[in-house]
């Protein structure tokens, strides 16, 4: 500034007023600035508030708040699980941005991990094995006891660190199943095109292998219960048709965690059964 | 001390102010520069024509960024695991290492601090302490990247009369910071996350590409169109929350008044030219002068000088050697 004053004395005089709109404009540009970028960033909140119904976070995830307030966004779950099933929000979630969670349609958290590895990943503990007491916490969530991991059953330590559930499957279209139906099934489970993977202990115990390289033959259709990783969490039961025929039904049970393998083995398009997301058992 | 807190105050969004004291060996260089006024033009004229204006530093610095970036990506993508994560959070090896500006948003957001969280940004902290401070955003951020790539489009928009450059006040980015700050507390949420085109970036390099990008977009074309680096130089909180921490690096690039002929290059090429006032003919306090911590340390202006008056310089080392 000190140069223009010495080279242009004529100016001088007359700068003053300018400097001071120049300044003033600055000063409304910055003020328009600062209330578009703080305006943009909590325009956030309005899909996190108004969505629905909520995705199904992977195992060990605080309730909702407190997993949005404390997820860093950097995907490492994303990337320690065997079969690729979390995924990260995008920018219409708001500031769910960047956050895990499962389409279990797509792909289901099998458990392939044995230990749940995307907890083990969590840097900030918005995935934890413990939940620290003072922070958030629904009694629906907890499980009876930890779940017994049917692929680690004959191990010395058969359960899974877990103490509250992901969510709970539902028969939601009991009309649709085949085992109501009293059908059976045989071939891919869901086509020759799906690329949902599972974890086969009678395959390989350490690596997951594609879906419809694993066609089933079945009399009945219960894939549901025998697919399910979960000791004591979905079973089969008779039940008495209006006409006296026996049918057959899933019913999902307290030790349910909502992984949702369920929803993806279902052979039946749209699916019979599913996971609801965070929901808590209700007797 | 003063001459520090000075500095400090212009990384928070202060004018430079000129120097209250200045050494009798500055003074006597000034006066000097003044005195001689034809040969010093001369010899001026001729360091820039004689001026060999390579981009060492920039293609240096362009490598690492894109080194430490692809380390991410092919950690994942090859499944070295090498580096796994993003530049929010990741693992190096297994050490954590926790991006000091999203930790800060999740201990506000959350006000619950675990361990992990701890040692990663702990880790961190001391690494860029000691790497100085802002150098991550010039050598390890991808939207720094992007954004000088743009840059250059805007500067040649500029130079053809087709745009002007529209400054906004620094100190809005000490605003930005504070404002931040306050709603991951009050709301709860880690609002900052929701816009940081780093974090969105580094992620969609990794997982692959996002409907958030086309907000990266939208950055970019403010600043080719507008105003140019408006989002590092006058938003992004991440900057100044490394420029503290570079407060206490010894890593810093240094000028030097008797190499200097006051061209003015380097502060054309600088993303923050506040911090190189004392370039300015009769500014610099002292034969040598600190850049401050606002500094990048991207070396871009390193590069630009025809006579070497600035250079990287690692505080009391060179005086051991």
């Amino acid at each position: 500034m000190s140069d223009e004053h010495k080279s242009d004395s004529v100016k001088q005089k007359a700068a003053p007023p300018v400097r001071r709109q120049a300044t003033r404009r600055k000063f409304i540009r910055s003020v328009v600035l600062g209330i578009g970028v703080i305006g943009i960033a909590l325009s956030g909140y309005l899909p996190v508030r108004l969505r629905a119904s909520q995705r199904l976070r992977p195992p060990g995830a605080l309730e909702e708040h407190d997993f949005l307030s404390s997820c860093i966004k950097c995907g490492q779950c994303v990337q320690v699980c065997p079969v690729l099933a979390i995924k990260l929000e995008d920018a219409d979630s708001g500031f769910g941005i960047g956050t895990p969670y499962i389409d279990t349609r797509a792909q289901a958290c099998d458990f392939s991990c044995d230990a749940g590895q995307c907890i083990l990943a969590c840097p900030t503990g918005a995935l934890t094995y413990d939940k620290p007491d003072f922070l958030d916490h629904r009694k629906g969530m907890d499980l009876a006891h930890k779940p017994i991991l049917k692929a680690k059953e004959n191990d010395p330590e058969p359960t899974l660190n877990l103490h509250e559930r992901m969510g709970v499957a539902r028969l939601s279209r009991p009309e649709t199943c085949l085992a109501v139906q009293g059908k059976g099934f045989s071939g891919q489970a869901r086509g020759p095109a799906f690329n949902g993977k599972m974890r086969y202990i009678k395959v390989d115990r350490w690596k997951p292998i594609r879906i419809r390289e694993h066609p089933y033959e079945r009399e009945l259709c219960d894939l549901c219960v025998t697919e399910c990783p979960i000791k004591d969490a979905i079973r089969m039961e008779e039940i008495a048709a209006p006409d006296g025929r026996k049918q057959y039904m899933p019913v999902v049970l307290e030790q349910c965690i909502g992984c949702g393998v369920c929803e993806m083995i279902c052979p039946v398009e749209p699916t019979a059964i599913v996971v609801d997301a965070r929901r808590e058992w209700k007797v | 001390m003063a001459k520090m807190s000075a500095r400090i105050k212009v990384m928070f969004g202060a004018e430079p102010q000129k120097p209250m004291e200045i050494t009798p060996a500055a003074q006597q260089a000034h006066g000097l520069k003044r005195m001689d006024k034809a040969e010093f033009e001369a010899i001026k004229k001729k360091a820039r024509d004689e001026a060999v204006i390579n981009h060492k530093w920039r293609n240096r610095r362009w490598a690492v960024l894109v080194a430490c970036n692809l380390l991410f990506v092919f950690s994942f993508w090859l499944d070295i695991q090498i580096l796994e994560g993003a530049l929010t959070a990741s693992r190096f090896v297994g050490f954590h290492l926790i991006d000091l500006n999203s930790a800060l948003q999740v201990m506000l957001a959350h006000k619950h601090i675990i361990v992990n969280l701890f040692i990663g940004t702990a880790t961190v902290f001391f690494l860029w302490a000691l790497l100085g401070g802002r150098s991550f955003c010039s050598w390890v951020c991808p939207y720094h990247l992007v954004a000088e790539w743009f840059e250059s489009l805007h500067l040649k928009l500029v130079e053809k009369k087709i745009v002007s450059d529209h400054e906004f006040h620094r100190g809005a980015r000490t605003i930005f910071w504070l404002l931040f700050s306050l709603l991951s507390v009050v709301t709860g949420f880690t609002v900052f996350e929701t816009l940081s085109p780093t974090g969105i970036l580094s992620r969609a390099l990794i997982y692959g590409p996002t409907l958030a990008l086309f907000w990266v977009l939208l950055l970019l074309l403010l600043e080719v169109l507008y105003s140019r680096r408006a989002w590092c130089r006058y938003v992004c909180p991440i900057g100044l929350t490394y420029g503290v921490v570079g407060i206490v690096s010894p890593l810093r690039v240094l000028y030097r008044l008797e190499h200097c002929h006051h061209e003015g290059d380097c502060r054309k090429v600088c993303l923050v030219p506040h911090v190189l006032d004392m370039v300015i003919k009769g500014r610099a306090e002292d034969m040598e002068v600190p850049i401050g911590p606002d500094c990048t340390r991207c070396g871009l202006c390193i590069d630009a000088c025809p006579s070497g008056a600035l250079r990287y310089d690692v505080k009391g080392l060179s005086k051991m050697l």
